[in-house]
């Protein structure tokens, strides 16, 4: 314990990593009185709203092009929303009614933006009462123009600063300089609100919702610390503390620069060999984000959205054109697209899913592609027309014989002879593959290979077919271990018969991105990484730091135990010593 | 008066683009257009009211009443009909 505890911690919510320490600027934005006159007559006191609404426009123009130019426009598209409020004609019909009544126009704009504000912070979505923020956002801005006073939120500040306010409006946060700003705390505010956003986007750390009375607690000037990633802030910290940020900071900032250099790279181990990290992606949105985060391919990208987004199957044009636009966002990087995995458990209205005692273990993806040849066929198309000039791979998932793969081989053989005949342009070559998730399927990749051009393990589903184990039921949920030994060896049992028949061999479930795991698949010669897009660049550096050798002899311990807690326990101890 | 009822899709109803892009259509037009929320049975409110639209809470799957009333009412309808349906130019 300290002799002297002067400092004073509060905690609110961590809306954007980072940590700041510097000093305080309390931002209070200065009351605007009403004057007190006599109101003019209708036509004057509207044609004063007018010409303030055409200043505010201009305003929120330049407002917009600033945002634009430093965040991007979705940033900036607040603005234009306050634009759109400006000429609202429920505003203008209510302040309108008021001064018809024989107020004046600044009084009639406080009250018709106040009503129009209530309705909406009544509502019970948080998003829609969010926006009565908005309303008085413009309200204001309209009225401080009426009165005559410039626009100047916070370029007051002149000092690197952290900013303290009640709260910040969409006007105030667009008017935050990040140069001089360290970071920002409010006292009201949520994870979704306009400044937390925006705060993400410039790297800005920020604290919001920390509470009535945060403006009582500092002044501007007040020396404090703090930390956007725990939502801390430490008001005087002592030199202990202030030394222990800036460590954490420094620390936190160098490992960034690594972690960034290492995505914009290829993995390679320690000794130089290539090993390929791709993401999962579900949608065209999150292949970009796959890109941003250094991944080199796509190594699962589900197509179940495509099919649940509607009450009837989707078209094969539909899906060529979703398809089409992923394999041009990833530009000649691989894409391994795996038909439709779909169950009883999130069934589409259109096929007739039987009433199931159990979803997991019934008709369920490749079963239902082979059971219903049409829909599979319209899929198949359109993954093969989109792939022309691009580098496609079709996966299968859950199939746990032969049989199944060879019947599912011969339907894309069909396929490619019907787009033949009809003189339909598509790829000839796209390397068809299964995912292995069944216990079966495991123990069958010798067998499986003679139809199959590469496997990827899916270790979600793997993992709770061979402990069976529900991940979903909290009463055995702490069962779902894709670290078990079990799992480990169906794992390494599944790599090595496929490089045996000289198959490339990937993975694509939760486990290929897990630090605790990557070094173990790394020994086992795992060829190919897929996992979450933000996950990437850690997977990367991590796997920069090992040689094959050493990654050979992780493993070979890691097999040696018998339970996961030891398994677990040793890999804790391998990350500390990288 | 023509009036229809339709489901919105879009994932977040009529809020942020796809409500401003359902007034700003509403506004292009100079019959009377009035909306209200079919699903939570609220008030008919003016549809070139971004505010207003905004107090009716649609979210996804939420059904919208819209009436029209004017020289171009059937314009205006067909427009803010295709608009919903089309999930505002999102695939």
């Amino acid at each position: 314990m300290k002799a002297l505890m002067s400092e004073k911690n509060f905690k609110g919510i961590p809306v954007s990593d980072g940590i700041a320490i510097g000093s305080v600027f309390c931002y209070i934005p200065a009351e605007l009185t009403l004057p007190v006159c006599a109101a003019g007559t209708v036509d004057e006191e509207m044609a004063r709203f007018d010409s303030a609404r055409e200043r505010a426009r201009v305003e929120l123009q330049g407002l917009y092009n600033v945002i634009e130019k430093r965040a991007g426009k979705e940033e900036a598209s607040i603005f234009e929303a306050h634009q759109e409020m400006l000429s609202d004609p429920a505003l203008e019909g209510k302040i309108r009614e008021f001064v018809e009544i024989g107020q004046t126009v600044e009084q009639a704009l406080v009250k018709a933006t106040e009503e129009l504000a209530n309705l909406l912070a009544g509502m019970d979505d948080e998003l829609f009462a969010a926006r009565a923020l908005d309303v008085k956002d413009v309200g204001r801005r309209i009225l401080r123009i009426l009165l005559g006073l410039p626009d100047t939120a916070l370029s007051a500040i002149t000092e690197p600063s952290i900013i303290i306010a009640e709260d910040l409006t969409p006007s105030d946060a667009a008017s935050l300089d990040p140069n001089i700003t360290l970071g920002f705390i409010t006292a009201q505010g949520g994870l979704t609100s306009h400044s937390a956003i925006l705060a993400r986007t410039l790297g800005l750390p920020a604290i919001v919702g920390m509470g009535n009375g945060l403006l009582d607690k500092v002044s501007s000037g007040t020396f404090i610390v703090m930390d956007g990633r725990t939502g801390e802030m430490i008001i005087e910290p002592d030199q202990e503390t202030i030394e222990q940020y800036k460590q954490i900071k420094a620390q936190r900032e160098s490992h960034l620069q690594i972690l960034k250099a290492a995505a914009e790279k290829d993995a390679l181990t320690a000794n130089g060999r290539r090993v390929e990290i791709a993401a999962n992606v579900g949608e065209a949105a999150s292949a970009r984000d796959a890109m941003e985060h250094g991944a080199e391919g796509i190594g699962l990208l589900r197509t179940e959205f495509i099919y649940l987004e509607d009450t009837k199957p989707p078209s094969e044009e539909k899906q060529y054109r979703i398809y089409r636009e992923i394999f041009e966002v990833m530009s000649g990087r691989p894409v391994i697209v795996r038909t439709l995995d779909i169950g009883g458990d999130k069934p589409p209205s259109y096929l007739p899913f039987p009433d199931e005692m159990n979803p997991f273990l019934g008709w369920r993806a490749i079963r239902i592609s082979l059971d219903e040849p049409e829909l599979f066929k319209t899929q198949l198309r359109a993954i093969l027309r989109a792939a022309v000039g691009h580098h496609a791979r079709i996966m299968f998932p859950m199939v746990s014989d032969l049989d199944e793969l060879r019947r599912a081989r011969a339907i894309v053989e069909a396929v490619k002879r019907d787009l033949e005949l009809a003189s339909v342009e598509f790829a000839i070559d796209v390397p068809v593959g299964i995912m292995v998730e069944t216990p079966a399927a495991a123990v069958l990749v010798d067998v499986l290979a003679e139809a199959s051009d590469f496997f990827s393990l899916g270790t979600n589903d793997l993992t709770q077919y061979t402990m069976a184990v529900d991940r979903g039921n909290a009463k055995v949920s702490h069962l779902f271990q894709p670290l078990h030994p079990a799992v480990l060896r169906l794992i390494r049992q599944t790599i090595d018969a496929g490089h045996a028949k000289g198959k490339w061999v990937g993975m694509c479930g939760e486990l290929a991105g897990m630090t605790k795991a990557i070094p173990i698949l790394l020994g086992f010669g795992l060829d190919e990484f897929s996992m979450n897009p933000r996950a990437i660049p850690e997977a990367k550096h991590l796997i920069g730091k090992l040689t094959d050798e050493k990654a050979r002899e992780i493993a070979s311990q890691a097999m040696s135990f018998g339970t996961v807690a030891e398994i677990e326990n040793y890999m804790k101890g391998i990350l500390a010593s990288l | 008066m023509a009036e229809a009822t339709i489901q919105v899709k879009h994932a977040v109803g009529l809020h942020a683009r796809p409500a401003s892009l359902f007034v700003r259509t509403a506004s292009k037009f100079s019959s009377k257009i009035k909306v209200k929320n079919l699903t939570v049975n609220g008030d008919f409110v003016d549809a070139k009211s971004i505010i207003m639209v905004l107090t009716l809470g649609v979210l996804k799957e939420h059904e919208v009443v819209i009436q029209t009333e004017g020289a171009d009412a059937d314009a205006a309808l067909g427009a803010l009909r295709s608009l919903i349906e089309g999930n505002f130019g999102e695939a």
